[in-house]
């Protein structure tokens, strides 16, 4: 049986560096990541969150920060109920040098069986990083409806 | 067929500034399909029954299957079988059914890699090295008019699961 995680790799026409700063740069989440920021000084030990307008969404802390290479943070969901009390989960982004392209997989894992917030980052990570694969690649943001992800009050 | 009891294995979800139209004919069309596809080219017969084929650049047969469902711009679901001896016999069907669904301005492309009994993750892991690299590449045609140039080895893993269970392979 398969552990439940969710695994999502993408080809981007990119540089790590830029790859790294697409991840780490509030400015620039809050273009792709549906409006959020994401707020840390990445070093190893420090806080992580996730910051949606007024509301902190996500928090965590920075497990390895080897720029432009890898990235993991812990990652226990705030806002909802049901998924707020589901156990701190964890984030790890891997950046690879493809030929002339970067290769991104990102590993979400540690949920509970028959988790809900498992269910939640698979809707959300594609159109996450298909907006970042966009802004990086052509410039343009990809406008994708919140309510078209189909998670429950992310509207 | 009757496809009620195959069990998706593999999930790809993309998000793609075009239009279902555009994304539906990238799917199916050969001339277009080399270009993101490993330089494979799809040649479809888009009505229930039609033969679905794929070949490499050189022409080869590589997968053979047929049409189940089709219902354009929206939804195609086609057996999709390596041209492998005793694959099918060992392993079932691999049945693909490609889901377009506009979503504001983009469209949301799924994929989804069926069978009709459980898989390892050693034969399973050849479709999940490769459907990443092909929907990045027909992403980025679609948006930028130039695919990714992503050179992959062999999915080795797999291949070495296929020969322990006597399936040739090239």
């Amino acid at each position: 049986m398969r552990k439940p995680e969710f695994i999502y790799v993408s080809y981007i026409e990119t540089t790590p560096e830029r790859l790294w700063e697409a991840l780490t740069n509030s400015a620039f989440t809050k273009r792709y990541w549906f409006d959020t920021e994401v707020r840390s000084d990445w070093k190893v030990g420090s806080p992580f969150a996730l910051v949606m307008g007024d509301k902190t969404t996500d928090t965590g802390a920075i497990l390895e920060a080897d720029r432009p290479r890898r990235l993991s943070y812990t990652f226990k969901h705030q806002l909802f109920e049901e998924m707020r009390n589901e156990p701190a989960t964890k984030v790890v982004f891997t950046i690879e040098p493809h030929g002339k392209i970067v290769k991104l997989t990102v590993t979400h894992e540690g949920f509970i069986e028959g988790s809900k917030l498992l269910g939640a980052v698979s809707k959300g990570w594609p159109a996450i990083l298909s907006g970042l694969k966009s802004l990086l690649e052509t410039g343009e943001v990809l406008a994708i409806p919140p309510d078209a992800l189909g998670i429950e009050g992310f509207d | 067929m009757n496809i009620a009891k195959f069990k998706p294995a593999i999930v790809y979800t993309i998000y793609i500034a075009s239009t279902p139209e555009k994304v539906w004919q990238a799917l199916t069309s050969a001339e277009f399909s080399r270009k993101y596809f490993f330089g494979n080219a799809v040649e479809v017969d888009l009505k229930v029954g039609g033969a679905y084929i794929v070949r490499t650049p050189d022409g080869a047969l590589h997968i053979s299957g047929e049409v189940i469902e089709c219902n354009p711009p929206k939804k195609l679901t086609v057996t999709f079988n390596v041209n492998w001896p005793a694959l099918v016999e060992k392993l079932g069907p691999t049945l693909v059914t490609y889901e377009i669904e506009q979503t504001g301005e983009a469209v949301k492309l799924t994929m989804l890699q069926s069978h009709d009994r459980p898989l390892s993750d050693d034969i399973l892991s050849g479709g999940r090295q490769g459907w990443p690299a092909i929907f990045s590449s027909l992403k980025s045609v679609l948006e930028t008019g130039n695919a990714l140039t992503i050179k992959m080895a062999p999915p080795q893993r797999m291949l070495a699961a296929l020969k322990q269970l006597g399936i040739a392979t090239p």
